[in-house]
């Protein structure tokens, strides 16, 4: 790592200001994914502003129709909350799948979103759910948040303070996970809210997380793992690695999608 | 990268006074196996390099040091972590219980035993971290695991040697032998 700072407000005011005063400071939640890019010197911040100690970012609530995750809540928190387990098992299912138990004890949902790493699973989640995205400064709607490999609609600065998910019929989200690293090959999850229908996929796309209209669309008319049948992805919108070559990759999201809704119910 | 390290007896009255929210900080008070250290750090040290090379904690293995193997798992407050992917400044005022802090008065830890007892190990580095993880696992899980919990509960930690059956019949002989001692670790 190069050198940098370390400061560590214990206010979301104070957070704001240590991020505005210090130049090329960056955000520092659960660590999981920052410093070991830091290590690879990918990254190389001057100073990076620990929001563990910051209590508006965390809490678990039901406030009327939805659920609000405050952003600092580990993966393992998230897990085994019995708020989410109660209004949106499929989220505390996706949580408890999410790297491995030591990991979970520190990545968070707001790090996790803020990253939107393609592979991620939480993007999947906050897009198929509509969740809106609430920020020390405004709130992002999940369709405005996500803007492609590893961006989003955050500005310099910006602090996501909670993740607010409206509460679905149906849920559920599937992933194809890399053996070594448990990150999605391909994950889709699936919702129904209301009369919304969506279909967010994760792991497969090679500009991030998005959503499978054609698949909505068949969902809206027949919600059934067999109204998926027939719908293509194009292998050119895929990611193409080592792990999987892009043709695979789409096949996997038809497969992945329809076990999510035969799991949704 | 460790040579600014130096260490107190007891927290000094700078380390517990609150800071400048602007400035940044160097100094960590942290309690490692029930003994209270204040120290001042690279803001880069990571709690694998403290335990290590300033504590002399050798027990704590770095295997990959990307957060993968779990060689380096380390209780803080009370849960299993990755110690190479946890900033030292990061743990202030918090508690850490290494592997060399699980035995007590010369006795070995249930899951310990239970370890040597299955021959749970080959050539023995990723073990302290398996031990931890294990102990982890009985606290979230409880006593009675059966083998799917704990192979699924310990993919954050790699052997390279075993195969990993004797060190899932050894966390569950370890479990059921750690009922009524599990705060022991902490």
């Amino acid at each position: 790592m190069y050198a940098f700072n370390y400061l560590r407000p214990s206010s979301l005011a104070e957070a704001g200001s240590a991020l505005t005063k210090t130049p090329d400071a960056k955000i520092l939640a659960g660590g999981h994914t920052l410093l070991p890019t830091m290590k690879l010197r990918l990254a190389s911040p001057k100073a990076l502003v620990d929001l563990s100690r910051v209590s508006e970012l965390r809490g678990i609530e039901k406030k009327g129709n939805a659920l609000v995750i405050g952003a600092m809540s580990t993966h393992f928190e998230v897990s085994t909350s019995t708020v989410v387990k109660g209004a949106i098992a499929g989220l505390a299912e996706l949580a408890g799948h999410i790297g491995d138990p030591a990991v979970r004890h520190r990545g968070t949902i707001g790090g996790s979103v803020a990253n939107n790493d393609p592979a991620a699973d939480y993007p999947a989640a906050v897009l198929a759910l509509n969740a809106t995205v609430t920020t020390d400064k405004r709130e992002i709607k999940a369709d405005d948040f996500f803007k492609g490999l590893f961006t989003t609609a955050l500005g310099e600065g910006e602090i996501i303070t909670r993740f607010s998910f409206p509460q679905p019929t149906k849920f559920a989200y599937v992933k194809f996970a890399n053996p070594a690293s448990r990150y999605a090959l391909v994950g889709v999850a699936v919702a129904q809210t209301g009369s919304e229908i969506r279909v967010a996929v994760t792991g497969a796309g090679n500009d991030g997380v998005f959503r499978h209209k054609a698949m909505e669309a068949a969902l809206a008319k027949s919600w059934s793992p067999d109204a998926l049948k027939g719908i293509t992805t194009d292998p050119s919108m895929m990611n193409s690695d080592i792990h999987a070559a892009a043709d695979y990759r789409a096949h996997l999201v038809g497969v992945i999608a329809a076990r999510a809704v035969a799991k949704a119910g | 990268m460790f040579s600014i390290f130096k260490k107190s007896a007891a927290p000094d009255a700078k380390a517990s006074a609150p800071q400048d929210p602007g400035a940044p900080i160097t100094t960590v008070t942290v309690t490692v196996n029930g003994r209270t250290v204040t120290a001042e750090v690279d803001p880069r040290m990571l709690l694998s390099q403290f335990l290590r090379d300033s504590l002399q904690l050798t027990g704590t293995h770095v295997g990959c040091d990307t957060s993968q193997c779990g060689a380096c798992v380390v209780h803080l407050d009370g849960r299993a972590v990755k110690s190479c992917t946890t900033l030292t400044l990061a743990c202030d005022g918090g508690s850490v219980t290494t592997i060399e802090g699980l035995s007590q008065d010369g006795t070995l830890h249930p899951m310990q035993e239970a370890f040597r007892n299955n021959h749970g190990l080959q050539c023995g580095f990723c073990t302290p971290g398996m031990i931890m993880s294990a102990v982890d696992i009985v606290n979230r899980k409880g006593n009675t695991l059966d083998e799917a919990t704990v192979r699924a509960e310990l993919e954050g930690n790699i052997c390279r040697c075993t195969g990993y059956h004797n060190i899932v019949a050894a966390v569950r002989e370890g479990a059921a032998n750690m009922t009524g001692v599990k705060q022991a670790a902490e």
